[in-house]
């Protein structure tokens, strides 16, 4: 799958384009609650670049961490913590800062956890992101459990002049959606590239890419790191969104929700994870909108979704389309 | 610290010890057995605790809750063995880890139907309320004696059923070939339902045990399902003598821990893990 079907590429096409027209059209249908959904929405497309990044190591190196939240909340402690108290942080420095902690964090964590495999992988990304909660959960410099406001948003401005102002709502829509098509743009490169097809290699059999000559655990490492910094984007965006940060944005459940909307928009599929992010939150939304129990509810979904739609929406989509063609081998994540 | 302090946190160190080797005993022998990994283990540990709470609360007994809960609980997982994990085996791990994600969402949606969401206290049992006296001014509960004694007399049971019984010979042999096992006649599918029910009833065990230790909260199964993870990972995945040593070296590291470096005392745990990790990354067992 190193090119989408054209009909699929239609799809996201039209989907992007319901997007981005939202600002028009969503006072008209949604009326006083139109602003509300354009905050959903911009959590929703933050979600949907942390999704697409983890889906780098899910579905396309094989590598199933259910630690990636780290790398979230990670972010948005070191916007919090390097933001000057009375003052915006320029984005300038703050951005690269806040993605050089994510990258430099996740080579850490990828030195420590890439010799282990499978199981033991999972259970390791695991542990390490728990390590990352309770130290920001028990530090007092980090607000504790309450965790810390981000009192002034990042300023984008050149030479004095303002570019962008993260205050505005619509801006930061646009903002994430933009960051969202960019992910997106720069996992397909890294799929199309030599780079990737080897990391596609080491998930279908990493012997076999061992025994070619290629240094696999060096791979999977860069791999580790690029999804770290990818998720520390999303990570920036949600803080800049929220305004706070909390132990929780980087806890396990976060993770898992991550993991679910990778496998329930289809793993290896890159476009797929963001459909699930959607998918994944809107039921949520639904769910939460008429009951309390929306946990149960949730967690049914998931279990069917294991059970019923292993290869995920994106893949239903895709073994749909290729019916008519010849019948292409599917990875089954 | 005086020496009595130092035997104190010593005791309570082998104590949590041995709680968490009762627990992680449960996870590693079905992964190491079925290969499969059950995220919902702390969660059974937390209706364990909570059956413990509610059975207490009815008859006033917590040997009375013992009895029941255990049943309870091997009913529980002989029900998700069958219905959920049967379809499992031979999927990838990362669909046991999403499937085991989503019991843990219902069971706690569960317990916050059933029980609410306040913090219940659970009575130590009249008989173990008593306290063992070290020194002058220093004594030891014996309650905390008497979990550590019920801990180990089933690491032994569980050491002595595995190595010398025929169930055991059948359980290494599938945990090694399972094909094997299934063309000499022997049901492994049986085989498999008994050892997940077994180790639900394990954390279920260990929820009953420490409800009066600790308070009975929304969520409790969380931290202790990382915990022993942790164990688990240390010991080496499957390995019940790793699981045990792993859970001695964590008790240790968190009691002690805390009082020599204080500052590091939530991630001692962890990095304790991480150094293990560089040097064996199988686990010190496996």
């Amino acid at each position: 799958m190193y090119n989408t079907p054209r009909p699929i590429s239609l799809l996201l096409g039209f989907f992007l384009c319901v997007l981005a027209f939202y600002p028009l059209y969503g006072d008209l249908v949604f009326g006083s609650k139109a602003s509300f959904f354009m905050s959903k929405l911009t959590t929703i497309v933050i979600f949907a670049i942390l999704a697409m990044s983890l889906d780098l190591l899910v579905g396309i190196t094989g590598l199933v961490s259910m630690g990636h939240a780290l790398f979230f909340g990670l972010a948005g402690y070191v916007l919090a913590l390097a933001s000057p108290e009375y003052e915006a942080a320029s984005i300038w420095y703050i951005l690269p800062l806040v993605l050089l902690s994510c990258a430099a964090l996740g080579a850490v964590v990828a030195f420590l956890t890439i010799k282990t495999s499978g199981i033991y992988f999972i259970m390791v990304t695991l542990a390490f992101g728990q390590m990352g909660f309770y130290f920001f959960n028990d530090a007092e410099f980090s607000g504790g459990s309450d965790g810390m406001y981000i009192m002034l948003k990042p300023d984008v401005s050149l030479g004095g002049i303002q570019l962008l102002n993260l205050d505005e709502k619509q801006t930061l829509y646009y903002l994430s959606l933009a960051c969202m098509v960019f992910v997106y743009m720069v996992l397909r490169m890294i799929l199309r590239s030599a780079f990737g097809q080897v990391l596609i290699g080491i998930h279908a059999n990493e012997h076999r890419v061992k025994a070619i000559g290629y240094n696999t655990a060096n791979y999977k490492i860069v791999s580790f790191v690029i999804a770290a910094t990818l998720a520390g984007l999303a990570g920036f965006l949600a803080a800049s969104q929220y305004g706070f940060v909390n132990p929780s944005q980087m806890g396990w459940h976060t993770s898992g929700y991550a993991l679910m909307m990778v496998i329930m928009g289809g793993a290896g599929t890159i476009f797929g994870p963001a459909i699930g992010a959607f998918v994944f939150e809107i039921l949520h939304y639904v769910f939460e909108s008429f009951t309390d129990h929306w946990l149960m509810l949730m967690g049914t979904v998931m279990i069917c979704v294991v059970l019923f739609l292993p290869n995920g929406i994106g893949g239903a989509l895709l073994s749909l389309v290729q019916k008519k063609e010849t019948t292409g081998e599917k990875n089954d994540g | 610290m005086d020496l009595a302090t130092i035997l104190i946190q010593l005791l309570n160190s082998v104590q949590y010890g041995l709680l968490l080797f009762l627990i992680s005993s449960g996870l590693t022998l079905v992964f190491g057995i079925m290969g499969v990994i059950n995220l919902a283990h702390g969660a059974m540990y937390m209706i364990g605790a909570y059956l413990a709470y509610a059975f207490v609360d009815w008859s006033g007994s917590l040997g009375v809750a013992i009895l029941l809960g255990i049943p309870v609980m091997l009913i529980v997982g002989i029900v998700i063995e069958r219905f959920l994990i049967d379809s499992l085996y031979s999927r990838d791990h990362l669909f046991q880890v999403l499937l085991t994600f989503g019991l843990i969402l219902i069971l706690n949606d569960i317990q916050s139907i059933l029980w609410g969401n306040d913090t219940h206290g659970v009575p130590i049992p009249d008989m173990l309320n008593g306290s063992i006296s070290l020194t002058d001014n220093m004594s030891y509960p014996v309650y905390r004696l008497a979990v550590s004694g019920i801990c180990l007399a089933l690491a032994i049971g569980m050491y002595w059923v595995i190595q010398k019984t025929r169930l055991g010979m059948t359980i290494r042999a599938g945990a090694s070939n399972r094909e094997m096992v299934e063309s000499l006649g022997i049901n492994v599918r049986t085989l498999f339902t008994i050892i997940f029910a077994a180790g639900v009833a394990l954390a279920g065990l260990g929820g009953i045990l420490s409800a009066p230790l600790s308070s009975v909260y929304p969520g409790m199964g969380d931290n202790v399902l990382i915990i022993c993870l942790v164990v688990v990972v240390i010991g080496g995945i499957g390995s019940i003598k790793g699981a045990f040593w792993g859970a001695m070296m964590i008790g240790l590291v968190s009691t002690f821990g805390p009082v020599l470096i204080p500052s590091l005392a939530s991630v001692m745990v962890y990095l304790v893990m991480a150094l293990v990790l560089l040097v064996k990354p199988r686990g010190l067992f496996a």
